[in-house]
């Protein structure tokens, strides 16, 4: 049974992710019917903010320090970051810690600016070019970003932690009844989990209870009558192309503690993303949070010792498994719409 | 007016008879030209640089090339020389290999054993390289080996950690200096045993792919010699990026060590993912929980950050060392680049340097005349101490460093210390060990 709680709570954790960038995959597809492959560079990029606001906060200069050598036996220079000059040390050191909540505010500006520049200067040539010309595009325009992150960035991890106050582990087990150290669980995964909850809430809430948001869905039914009504869709659906930015974008910088970001990080989820969208439904955006944390839940279960055991390699192959099974038993998806992607 | 006696059917076999007369040379010459497959006839000699310039490990790749570039500058005179001037052997003269400037060409690995293998099929049949180094994976070591095996070129192994390698993938043109993975359990597990005691639980996570297999069946035989108990030993994939589903059952299954058998981005990422899970705050069998990580590298230490503090591993060379020959290419890797080499730029330096030496001492750049004076080679001033470069295997017997996450680091380099310096006979196997077992050297190629 405490196996079991352990790999709901993680699979919901690994879900959170995968719904907040299916969630901006979907928000794309819908509304503007791109197939975006560079949506998992969007999730880089935000992820690359963070570490970005981290090195600006810890922008210094170099005091040389007489009482100690570097490797060459020379005196040793040492960094003193900016902010510890403008606000002290001990302000300084907690402004540090607190980069990646920091990197939430730095990032919604810069994601939102990076998705309508990738929509107006790129994609919205390709609107009415087949899926597959799409695919090449944006795919191409993926593996461009993530050779200019790597360009600047190198191609090695950067360690970007969470704040101090979120280190260690929840000790869930207790709470509930089991003996201590059974279920542990990090605070800051239980942080994603609320932060994507938000996310995804407050997605859904700006398109149900909004005027922008009405006339959003209204186009995602039917682009042609609302652009009849004489309502500029396409200029709606390129801020939407923005905000899916953002939720990528935001869900990689609340990501950074949980793996130290690299170039790549963005190929790592975005075919698993792909999947999450397809078995949620084509445009459905209830159907890719549905998914998202359905497939992160049986992802988990499938890692766990005793059902490799049973079926291995299942871990490596179960998520592809999931979707061929609810593909032949449910073709449009958990909740896909009738007319989407049928043509 | 006279008849002339030239006829068609004369000049034809006249310019038949010169033709042959002119090529008779080069017919009987061509095989002593061309004895041994590029062989180098001007006064320049090519080198092949086959490192991974782009992929995941690009910045060991890019380590790797700076000190292939400091070994050619002071091969040819440049630079303060290096650790020409502490190597025991004196062959080396600063004069390029056999009076032949030393050029050099490279190749993008990708980490990909098929893109290595046509990047130093590419440097050998287009750029004439005489000799193919580098690479940061055993999977690209094992099929690059495999190919120069069949072209007839010397393969100067760079970062290359499973056992396979000089196992049972082992090839006679083939030489590695870097450690392997028998060695880092066999330095380990003593320092282990004096640490964390000889009553463990351990938990082994371990990389799908050969690398992994072997750095866990080296650890698990020398930790259960010890009195060491194996609880589990799981597999992850090799694209794994979260290991949170393959960590939170480590604390249910009753162990209180986890070995993380993990390089580059996994090592990160399952180290990160641990520490986060608050491991080693925990108790268990009234022990403190210890993780360890067999293989480190420094410049993936880094992308751990602070979580790589206390944690054990093994290196096979540290910038922190105090003898003459790492003091002497720290300083010159550091003045030339700004800061120290990692173990893979240093394994990559003393390659070259040996490959460079063997041709001078053999007098001849011929693949099966180098690697015999490479096998059963004894030297010194390269960073390690005393080595044996063990004809048997191709294999470098040498002191193996144990080492530790440092708790509180002056800089960005300066992430491990050195716990211990394991001596070459502790680490030192016979070559028909079962971790070594299958395949045979074969015999040299020297290729045409």
């Amino acid at each position: 049974m405490d196996a079991i709680i352990l790999q709901i709570l993680n699979g919901l954790d690994k879900g959170s992710a995968y719904a907040l960038i299916a969630l901006g995959l979907t928000l794309i597809f819908g509304t503007l019917g791109v197939v975006n492959f560079a949506h998992g560079a969007l999730f880089m990029i935000g992820a690359f903010c963070a570490v970005t606001l981290s090195r600006i906060l810890t922008l210094s200069h170099t005091i040389i320090d007489e009482t100690q050598k570097d490797f060459l036996g020379n005196p040793l220079k040492v960094d003193v970051p900016y902010v510890h000059d403008i606000f002290g040390v001990s302000a300084g050191n907690a402004i540090i810690d607190w980069a990646v909540p920091l990197s939430v505010l730095f990032a919604i500006p810069i994601m939102i600016l990076v998705g309508v520049i990738m929509e107006r200067g790129l994609i919205k040539h390709f609107y009415k070019r087949p899926h597959a010309d799409q695919i090449l595009v944006t795919f191409g325009l993926a593996i461009v970003l993530q050779e200019v992150i790597k360009y600047f960035y190198g191609a090695n991890p950067i360690p970007t932690p969470a704040p101090e106050a979120f280190k260690g582990s929840l000790d869930f087990g207790a709470i509930i009844g089991f003996d201590p150290n059974i279920i542990i669980y990090p605070y800051w995964r239980i942080i994603y989990f609320a932060f994507a909850a938000v996310i995804i809430g407050g997605v859904f809430a700006f398109l149900q209870f909004t005027t922008f948001g009405m006339v959003v869905r209204a186009g995602m039914a039917d682009r042609e009558t609302v652009g009849l009504l004489g309502i500029n869709i396409d200029r709606r659906f390129t801020i939407m192309f923005g905000i899916a930015a953002a939720v990528a974008g935001l869900a990689g910088v609340m990501y950074t503690p949980i793996n130290s970001p690299n170039y790549h990080m963005g190929m790592d989820f975005l075919v698993l993303s792909f999947v999450v969208v397809v078995v949620g439904g084509m445009g459905s955006l209830p159907g890719a949070v549905l998914a998202g944390f359905l497939l992160g839940v049986l992802e988990s279960f499938a890692s766990m010792r005793e059902v490799i055991d049973i079926i291995p390699g299942i871990n490596q192959v179960i998520i592809y498994l999931v979707a061929i099974i609810i593909l032949l038993t449910r073709p449009r998806g958990l909740m896909g719409r009738k007319g989407v992607m049928e043509e | 007016m006279s008849k002339s006696d030239v006829s068609r059917r004369g000049v034809l076999k006249s310019g038949a008879l010169m033709g042959a007369g002119v090529a008779l040379p080069t017919i009987f010459t061509a095989q002593s030209a061309h004895a041994f497959t590029n062989e180098p006839t001007g006064s320049t000699v090519t080198l092949g640089f086959n490192v991974p310039q782009t992929g995941p490990y690009a910045d060991e790749g890019a380590d790797e090339l700076r000190a292939y570039q400091l070994a050619v500058e002071h091969l040819n005179g440049g630079g303060d020389g290096g650790m020409m001037n502490t190597f025991s052997s004196k062959a080396l003269k600063g004069n390029g290999i056999l009076g032949k400037e030393v050029k050099y060409v490279t190749g993008d690995t990708q980490t990909k054993s098929d893109a290595a293998r046509a990047s130093a099929k590419s440097m050998i049949e287009k750029d004439g390289a005489i000799m193919i180094t580098g690479g940061s994976s055993s999977g690209v070591a094992v099929a690059v080996q495999a190919l120069c095996q069949e072209a007839g070129v010397i393969f100067m192994a760079g970062l290359t950690h499973s056992n396979d390698t000089t196992g049972k993938d082992k090839r006679a043109n083939g030489f590695r200096h870097f450690f392997n993975s028998y060695m880092s359990g066999a330095a380990l597990a003593p320092v282990l045993k004096n640490a964390y005691g000889a009553d463990r639980k351990a938990y082994h996570l371990t990389a799908d792919y050969n690398w992994g297999y072997t750095t866990e069946e080296a650890v698990k035989s020398s930790t259960e010699a010890m009195g060491w108990e194996t609880v589990a030993a799981v597999k992850t994939p090799l694209t794994q990026t979260d290991f949170s589903s393959y960590i939170a059952p480590v604390l249910q299954s009753g162990a209180d060590t986890l070995v993380l058998n993990h390089y580059g981005g996994n090592m990160v990422n399952s180290l990160t993912n641990a520490v986060q899970f608050g491991l080693r705050d925990k108790q268990v069998n009234g022990k403190d929980f210890q993780i360890i990580v067999p293989l480190y590298s420094r410049l993936m230490a880094k992308g751990a950050g602070a979580n790589v503090k206390g944690i054990f591993g093994s290196t096979n060379w540290h910038w922190s060392l105090q003898d003459e020959g790492s003091k002497a290419f720290v300083r010159s890797f550091g003045t030339k680049y700004g800061f120290p080499p990692s173990q893979a730029a240093h394994t990559c330096y003393v390659q070259t340097m040996l490959y460079a030496d063997a041709v001078e001492r053999a007098g001849s750049f011929a693949p099966c005349a180098v690697a015999e004076a490479l096998e059963d080679f004894e030297f010194d001033g390269l960073g390690n101490g005393k080595t044996l470069y063990r004809g048997a295997d191709h294999q470098c017997f040498k002191d193996v460093l144990v080492v530790k996450g440092k708790e509180n680091p002056t800089s960005e380099f300066d992430l491990l210390e050195i716990v211990e310096v394991t001596p070459a006979a502790q680490v030192t196997y016979d070559p028909n060990h079962p971790q070594f077992q299958g395949g045979a050297l074969g015999t040299c190629n020297n290729g045409a």
